[in-house]
């Protein structure tokens, strides 16, 4: 492993290929998932991290060497890490994993170990120092990926974070504060890097990839990776068996009420009030 | 390959952006979009959605012209997406535009024309312009977010190209212009027109007219009020007069005399990204009513579930899906080399009236909210009229197929 030098800052930014949010969702026929046979994008959360890595360099011009996307999935998530690259990621790692091959989905753990081995290869080129990824994806609503990844690393870890502040040089050692969002408002945490920062929605706004960037991606590095590549045909398999996925419970029509004494009426009625 | 209709080949554009990769490599019609032109489209639509449907209705209300809006997609890549990349632009071929320019115009076809109006004053640069004129007024374009303008149309000629009146007469290394353009899509805002005079009256048309760049600040250039029209208000359409225009010998396109073949020739580039215009105003009058359609109730029951309002739905669906894939056919032919006006004129002619249609009867959906201004489908209602108007009226079109079918079965 090479020593991080001073001014020498490479991020790594996971990002997720995930139903569009604006898609509506339905179950599978098979009652075992959802329908996957419809638009896909980058996970909302992802878009930010991607952003939030973009803003950093532009903030602190040559302390970031680099800004490099990764994400393991099917052929198609290579859609999801051209897009980061378009925004602005210089290159970007995908890990092959061909549908059905595990026997179920990816778990957080898997994508963190998947992770961990990524980093530990890359590292013996250019050392990661920071890693910038969303709080969760909106497809299997985990939130756990950036937590399991900061303890298989034993970094620390920044969650829910709506504003990073580096208080001196962007280098190893040197102070940042993270503002995360709590269940009662804000906390505000101090650490250094290396670390893990997942992304909250109030971070920022991701920007367009421009139509000259998203011509320009296809030029940029894209390394292409297996499992077997990184020892872990088995460590990425699933632990946990999905055994049903169902609609939510429909919920019956309501009613328009004509005024506010009835509303107050029908609540009493129905013991709300 | 392509149809028997139109198989003549011209050099005009280069053969890049086929539909697909299989169809480039000659395997056969293909209707998937490559990995880039769905990132085009995406990028389109969602720089739509948050930019330009917000705005619309002010847009509209206040006829305030969309500069914001331009700035910001000339920023994201959007505007003068046709120019090549030696003159800075994306180059990107006459589909992907289309791609472009219908969702556009599903957020608001006033602002669209206004982005696209561009999209024609370069297009007889594209097809005719010298490497010095593109260098200089097609560079400018993908600095910074400027407007240009296509001046043909006059008071008393707009389909009847060949009467137009405006004069231009050689004086020494210079031009002089005279005369009046009326409908001019940014003349209030171009930084450079493109301006088709009478050179030698007494040619035949063909060989009659020529065309000029004329910087915006030339002296001379009187430009008039904005005219109000029915639907796309905040689209800015001029009368513009040119009072012994002085026009160095550099700005002629291509040769005297061919500006009637030059101005015709735009066509073929434009003509495609007006149908996809126009088939984005359908698709938006569709998504409005079948969306109003669910919400709705009429005698217990949702009135997309009324068999009546069903259909309707069914005959819009029908005519956004062909509209848009005559409009992808006529821009792919162009992509192709291949000379694509008869298609076209069928894309403009179908599209068009399928817009109009749409916009009709989408309206009858929502009832008397319909016809009400806090609802989307009277805007579109409006704007739908020019389609069939601007870039050659229907009737033009289908001229323009008539004598193509006329020399097609000539016994």
């Amino acid at each position: 492993m090479r020593p991080t030098l001073v001014n020498n800052l490479r991020v790594l930014v996971p990002v997720k290929r995930t139903i569009d949010y604006a898609v509506k969702i339905r179950v599978a026929s098979d009652g075992k998932g959802v329908d996957t046979n419809v638009k896909h994008a980058m996970n909302p959360f992802d878009e930010i991290a991607v952003e939030e890595a973009v803003r950093l360099r532009e903030k602190h011009k040559d302390a970031i060497t680099k800004i490099t996307a990764v994400s393991a999935g099917p052929a198609k998530t290579a859609d999801v890490l051209r897009t980061a690259l378009a925004m602005g990621a210089d290159d970007a790692i995908h890990v092959e994993i061909p549908d059905n091959s595990l026997g179920g989905p990816l778990e957080p753990l898997g994508v963190s170990k998947i992770l961990k081995a990524v980093i530990d290869k890359e590292n013996e080129k250019e050392e990661i120092g920071l890693i910038i990824m969303g709080k969760q994806a909106i497809d299997d609503d985990a939130s756990q990926t950036g937590q399991m990844l900061a303890a298989i690393l034993d970094w620390p870890q920044a969650t829910f974070a709506s504003k990073m502040e580096f208080k001196g040089k962007l280098e190893k050692g040197e102070k940042v504060q993270v503002t995360r969002e709590v269940d009662g408002g804000l906390a505000v945490v101090e650490t250094s890097l290396p670390f893990v920062l997942t992304t909250d929605l109030r971070l920022n706004e991701p920007r367009y990839a421009s139509l000259p960037n998203i011509m320009k991606a296809k030029k940029k590095p894209f390394q292409k990776l297996t499992l077997k590549d990184l020892g872990l045909e088995d460590a990425a398999k699933p632990r946990l068996e999905t055994i049903k996925v169902q609609e939510p419970p429909k919920r019956e029509g309501g009613a328009k009420v004509e005024s506010v004494d009835e509303l107050v009426s029908k609540l009493k009625e129905a013991g709300r009030i | 390959a392509a149809s028997s209709l139109a198989v003549k080949r011209t050099a005009l554009t280069g053969q890049r952006g086929f539909a697909s990769e299989a169809a480039a490599a000659g395997l056969g019609p293909s209707f998937k979009l490559s990995e880039d032109q769905e990132a085009y489209q995406e990028l389109a639509r969602r720089f739509t959605a948050e930019n330009i449907i917000p705005a619309a209705r002010h847009h509209d209300e206040t006829m305030e012209y969309p500069w914001k809006i331009i700035k910001d997609a000339h920023a994201a890549g959007l505007v003068n997406t046709h120019i090549p990349e030696e003159y800075g632009g994306a180059g990107l071929s006459l589909l992907e535009g289309a791609l472009v320019t219908e969702e556009l115009a599903y957020g608001c076809s006033g602002i669209q024309t206004a982005i696209e109006a561009n999209g024609l004053a370069e297009a007889p640069l594209l097809v005719a312009g010298s490497h010095e004129l593109k260098q200089k007024y097609l560079g400018r374009m993908t600095e910074e977010p400027l407007v240009a303008s296509y001046c043909v149309t006059e008071p008393g000629a707009g389909s009847d190209v060949a009467n137009i009146t405006t004069k231009a007469e050689k004086k020494g290394d210079k031009w002089i212009l005279n005369g009046t353009k009326m409908w001019i899509t940014n003349g209030g805002h171009a930084n450079w027109f493109f301006v088709l005079a009478k050179t030698d009256p007494t040619q035949k048309a063909n060989k009659s007219m020529t065309g000029f760049i004329v910087d915006g600040d030339s002296a001379g250039i009187i430009r008039g009020r904005k005219e109000i029209n029915m639907g796309q208000r905040c689209s800015d359409t001029r009368m513009i007069t040119f009072e012994n225009v002085e026009v160095p010998e550099e700005n002629v396109i291509g040769k005297p005399g061919d500006g009637f073949k030059i101005a015709m020739g735009a066509f073929d580039i434009t003509r495609p990204l007006i149908a996809a215009g126009a088939t984005g105003v359908a698709s938006r009058a569709l998504s409005e009513a079948a969306t109003y359609a669910h919400e709705r109730k009429t005698m217990g029951r949702p009135i997309i579930q009324h068999q009546a309002i069903a259909f309707t739905l069914a005959d819009m669906a029908v005519r956004v899906e062909a509209s848009r894939n005559l409009t992808w056919r006529a821009a792919a032919t162009k992509d192709a080399g291949e000379r694509n006006s008869y298609f076209a004129s069928v894309a403009k002619v179908f599209a068009s009236n399928s817009a109009v249609r749409n916009a009709d009867e989408g309206l009858s959906i929502l009832g008397g909210a319909g016809y009400n201004t806090e609802y989307p489908l009277e805007k579109l209602y409006r704007d739908s009229k020019i389609f069939e108007i601007y870039e050659g009226p229907t009737q033009i079109q289908k001229l323009i197929i008539s004598r193509f079918i006329e020399q097609r079965f000539k016994p």
